[in-house]
């Protein structure tokens, strides 16, 4: 095997095809939760002296990323009459070649990044492509929900960077980033709840009374 | 050439009726059938071989020359890749694009001959299948792409053969892609659930069956032994891609080569089993995404 | 200790007022954090505090400002939430959670303000965001849910993009502790010139969304809009003043290594393209706290003209905070008076204040021209000091432009205003009978002083800072606009 890491990365932007392509809500979440857990062995793979900051830091993302968060969304949108995303502002094949392209634009910009040495050469595009591909899911999705998935992955985007400067940033403040996503998320999804509630559909695109 | 080619050749001609056979029946057994017996498809075949031929008068000669111009198509790209892990029968730089060439040059003789019936049932297969290849065919060449990027070889026989084993370690994941975006492709290219239903009766909601309604006898028995050779040669890209068979001897490569056929008929199987076919309309979006695979690939190996 | 105990103790009555059940206990648990909080604050004034947790946590110039600004702005809504859930209709959530949410934003506030590691100022500034939240959607209708969500999907990713900035920022370092915000300052030279930079694209654009630059500025009138006025008087002046600050961090770094020629011509040109916005958007407004939200954007606007201008314009800067936030926690508790009052906040609607509620016209109408920036109010001051610093750095044609898109904007919002103070006066009467002149204890709505003393203080501050800065805030401003790569004027 060439290397662990390199293959969980690639699953990683796969997982991220598969939420582009997906068109019921509950698979989108299944697909975040599936990238959590990557995203939470990706460290450990990358560090195999498997300090108590590793070790510490892949936890707290499997229960917040893998088990939490999913468990949640999924009971917020139980109620929801509707399980699919019907009316995306761009077609799923066009989101997948877009997707692709986010891609391609993140391979070719990251060698450019004067970034120092790092343990893989992976980390930097698919960090960069994750993160523009949870944009896409979140400006191109109707859904709140869908639209809540695209923020967790443009999260995860950044956590993978994160990922590249792990002995510079403290542990009690990964905390604090894990901590405030999963706030984050929790409020949102709350505002989901409200928002199936008093529109009787989970379509954010609904929200159109403020405006000037 | 050589001899271990040729033989590899020959083992591929007289399994290729055995992979629909187990698809199918891992599908029945999946789906708590006990299911038509795995070597049906001979049975079928050598049922067909004796029986007459019946033509419309309203077909031409170009509906008797179809199945036969797939049978020697898809032959002919048989040969071009290498079944036992190193060589060809044939092969010269860029036999690639021969290869997908040859399959589509056998497809459109195919889809001549269902427009040649006049039939509008075979029409509109005829025109679902030319456009579900549209989509296919960038895959099947990006996945070309990324194994001529990994061996820097433009010879199927490099490809998949010698360079290929030499470089396998290195290149792992973006393999890994470029089997599933293969394997997807070969779906689509045989007609398989998601993409069509070999089984389904219903006209309308046919693609590739609605296209030889009208070939009955030996011809139909060459078509089908075509689709089941297509099936077999892509199941081999797959085996070649994902097993350096360079690296084995010859009698053992060829074993991979039968054992890795059979375990792609038997994913096909459970695939069919476990999902529903899809909409028309989705179907593109599966053959982009496979596309997109493959191009991930190449994106992995152009760094 | 004293540092980790202006954090803690809003955490801790923040749980306490979640659990407390009596209203009154809430109250209390309320009125004296904010107090216990001011008088941490002044002592921080009065003694020099050593930085705890191996300097992560430390008071610098530019950060007790801006802790001043929250401070006072909480102490001030403090007693006027006491006067406004007494006379607050709406269903809303509980107020324990009300109160909690407060607490919990006061002790975010203070984090990103004390904080000298730059992630863990990115961690307050998310819980700031997250924390008053669930106040938005206090009234818990399909617009104020609209605001709620635009607010929390757009400041996330905005501030998700800050966090990216500061991972950059890590990678730019080559030695001293990483992120450390004195570290990075003391061994700028060090630093990789092309990560700064981009560190810093990503502090501008996702801090920039915190504080409402245009066109970043798209969740700002909506969540102003909605929210009750007194979160809007916490958003607008202290929330966007500690975004400022995520900012002001970052511009630190890059004044530090040399990189201003790099930085200077993003501020001006997001300075003006909010100050251009919000001046074509106040034109024409017909609600009250989308107008103030606009304003925000404006004086967000100015903040960061300042930093693009340097020099004295750094002066400007962090003196303009101090008046922004004061004034805008001014400006919004009293429309939140009009509210409670007439029911809504739409300008047509609310006539004749002068008449109905004789104080809080009067402190509407001394918000009016503090806002604009007339004389002799703290803002003129600061909007001078920046206009004369553009004219001494040879940029006069923005010192025009600036000089005409405020008076634009002080045209737009003086005829709404005008017309809400003096306003016809039988459609007043017929207004004033309606749903909003009774409270939810079903008596008339009169002002009380729970309602206007905040106002009230924050008006006679904003005045004083006009007439007259006292040395130690002077001395303080100093040193803020040089960590800016500023002088003083």
């Amino acid at each position: 095997m060439h290397s662990f890491h390199e293959l969980l990365m690639l699953l990683v932007v796969l997982t991220n095809f598969w939420i582009l392509g997906t068109t019921r809500l509950s698979a989108a979440i299944r697909a975040v939760a599936i990238q959590g857990a990557l995203l939470a062995a990706l460290p450990l793979a990358l560090d195999p002296g498997l300090s108590p900051h590793v070790l510490g830091l892949a936890a707290g993302t499997l229960v917040v990323k893998t088990i939490l968060l999913p468990m949640f969304l999924l009971r917020a949108i139980r109620e929801a009459a509707i399980r699919r995303e019907i009316e995306p502002l761009i077609g799923y094949t066009t989101s997948i070649l877009l997707g692709a392209a986010i891609v391609a634009l993140a391979f070719s910009v990251a060698p450019r990044l004067p970034l120092p040495e790092m343990e893989s050469t992976l980390l930097v595009p698919v960090a960069l492509s994750t993160a523009m591909i949870g944009l896409l899911v979140l400006t191109t999705r109707s859904k709140a929900v869908t639209q809540v998935t695209g923020y967790l992955i443009f999260e995860n985007g950044i956590y993978v960077f994160g990922l590249s400067q792990i002995e510079r940033v403290p542990f009690l403040v990964e905390v604090g980033v894990l901590l405030d996503i999963f706030v984050g998320v929790f409020v949102m999804g709350i505002v989901l709840f409200h928002i199936n509630r008093e529109f009787d559909s989970l379509d954010s695109a609904r929200l159109t009374e403020l405006h000037d | 050439m050589s001899v271990s080619s040729l033989l590899s050749l020959l083992v591929l001609l007289a399994l290729a009726p055995v992979l629909p056979g187990i698809a199918n029946r891992v599908k029945s057994s999946l789906t708590g059938r006990r299911g038509a017996p795995i070597l049906q498809l001979y049975f079928d075949l050598a049922k067909l071989w004796r029986r007459g031929v019946v033509y419309s008068r309203t077909t031409t000669v170009i509906f008797r020359l179809a199945p036969v111009a797939l049978v020697a198509t898809t032959l002919l790209a048989a040969w071009l890749v290498p079944l036992d892990g190193t060589t060809s029968l044939v092969t010269f730089p860029g036999d690639l694009v021969a290869f997908a060439g040859l399959l589509a040059l056998g497809r459109f003789a195919l889809v001549l001959g269902a427009l040649d019936t006049g039939s509008s049932f075979e029409g509109m297969g005829a025109s679902r299948e030319v456009t579900l290849a549209s989509f296919a065919e960038p895959g099947l060449f990006l996945c070309f792409t990324a194994l001529v990027l990994a061996t820097g070889d433009l010879h199927l026989e490099g490809m998949l053969g010698r360079p290929l084993a030499a470089v396998w370690p290195a290149v792992v994941p973006s393999l890994l892609l470029v089997a599933t975006s293969l394997f997807i492709i070969t779906l689509a290219e045989t007609s398989r659930v998601p993409v069509d239903d070999p089984l389904t009766h219903l006209e309308l909601t046919m693609i590739h069956e609605v296209m030889v309604l009208d070939h009955s006898g030996p011809d139909l028995a060459l078509i089908l032994y075509a689709a089941a050779l297509k099936m077999a040669l892509l199941g081999s890209l797959i085996v070649s891609v994902l097993v350096p068979r360079a690296t084995l001897v010859a009698p053992v490569a060829l074993g991979v080569l039968v054992g890795g056929l059979l375990l792609v008929a038997t994913v096909i199987g459970v695939v069919e089993s476990v999902m529903a076919r899809l909409r028309m309309n989705r179907i593109p979006q599966l053959l982009v995404a496979a596309a997109a695979l493959a191009g991930f690939a190449v994106i992995l190996l152009l760094r | 200790m004293l540092l980790f105990g202006l954090i803690l103790l809003p955490v801790m009555t923040s749980l306490l007022a979640y659990g407390s059940r009596a209203h009154g206990v809430r109250m209390t648990l309320l009125l004296a954090t904010a107090i216990g909080h001011s008088a941490g604050v002044a002592t921080l004034w009065t003694r020099s505090v050593p930085g705890v947790m191996g300097g992560w946590l430390r008071v610098d110039a530019l950060g007790l400002l801006v802790l001043t600004v929250v401070s006072l702005l909480f102490l001030a809504v403090a007693v006027y939430t006491l006067g406004f859930l007494r006379h607050d209709p709406s269903r809303g959530p509980g107020r324990g959670l009300f109160v909690a949410c407060l607490l919990a934003f006061l002790a975010a506030a203070t984090l990103v303000a004390l904080s000298h590691h730059l992630a863990l100022l990115w961690v307050g500034m998310e819980a700031t965001t997250l924390s008053l939240a669930p106040l938005v959607f206090h009234r818990r209708d399909r617009r104020s849910l609209e605001a709620v969500w635009k607010y929390l999907i757009l400041s996330s990713v905005g501030i998700g993009l800050a966090l990216f900035g500061t991972f950059f920022m890590a990678a730019a370092q080559t030695t001293g502790q990483p992120l450390v915000l004195e570290d990075l300052v003391r061994h700028a030279e060090t630093l990789q010139p092309g990560l700064l930079r981009a560190a810093f694209v990503f502090f501008l654009v996702g801090y920039g969304t915190k504080m409402g630059l245009a066109p970043l500025h798209s969740w700002k009138p909506d969540t102003y809009g909605e929210a009750p006025g007194l979160v809007g008087a916490l958003m607008a002046g202290a929330l966007t003043s500690c975004a400022f600050l995520g900012l002001a961090r970052g511009t630190t770094v890059m004044a530090a290594a040399g990189q201003a020629a790099f930085m200077r011509p993003a501020l001006l040109a997001f300075g003006l393209a909010s100050l251009v916005v919000s001046a074509g958007f106040i034109i024409g407004q017909t609600d009250m706290k989308r107008l103030l939200a606009y304003s925000s954007v404006e004086h967000m606007g100015l903040l960061v003209l300042g930093l693009g201008i340097g020099g004295a314009g750094s002066y400007g800067t962090v003196l303009h905070l101090l008046n922004n936030g004061l004034t805008k926690g001014l400006l919004f508790l009293v429309v939140s008076n009009l509210v409670l009052f007439y029911g809504t906040s739409e300008a047509e609607k609310v006539t004749g204040v002068l008449r109905r509620a004789p104080w809080s016209g009067a402190l509407l109408l001394t918000g009016l021209f503090a806002v604009t920036g007339s004389p002799p109010f703290g803002l003129f001051v600061s909007e001078l000091t920046i206009l004369g610093a553009a004219i001494h750095r040879d940029l006069v044609w923005l010192a025009i432009v600036m000089v005409v898109l405020l008076a634009v904007i002080f045209i737009g919002m003086a005829r709404m205003i005008l017309n809400v103070v003096y306003g016809g006066a039988h459609h007043a009467e017929e207004s004033a009978g309606g749903g909003g002149a009774t409270g939810r204890d079903g008596k008339p709505f009169r002002e009380t002083w729970l309602l206007l003393a905040g106002p009230l203080v924050l008006a006679a501050l904003v005045l004083l800072l006009g007439v007259h800065i006292p040395a130690p805030l002077h001395a303080l401003l100093d040193q803020a606009a040089q960590a800016l790569g500023g002088t003083a004027p």
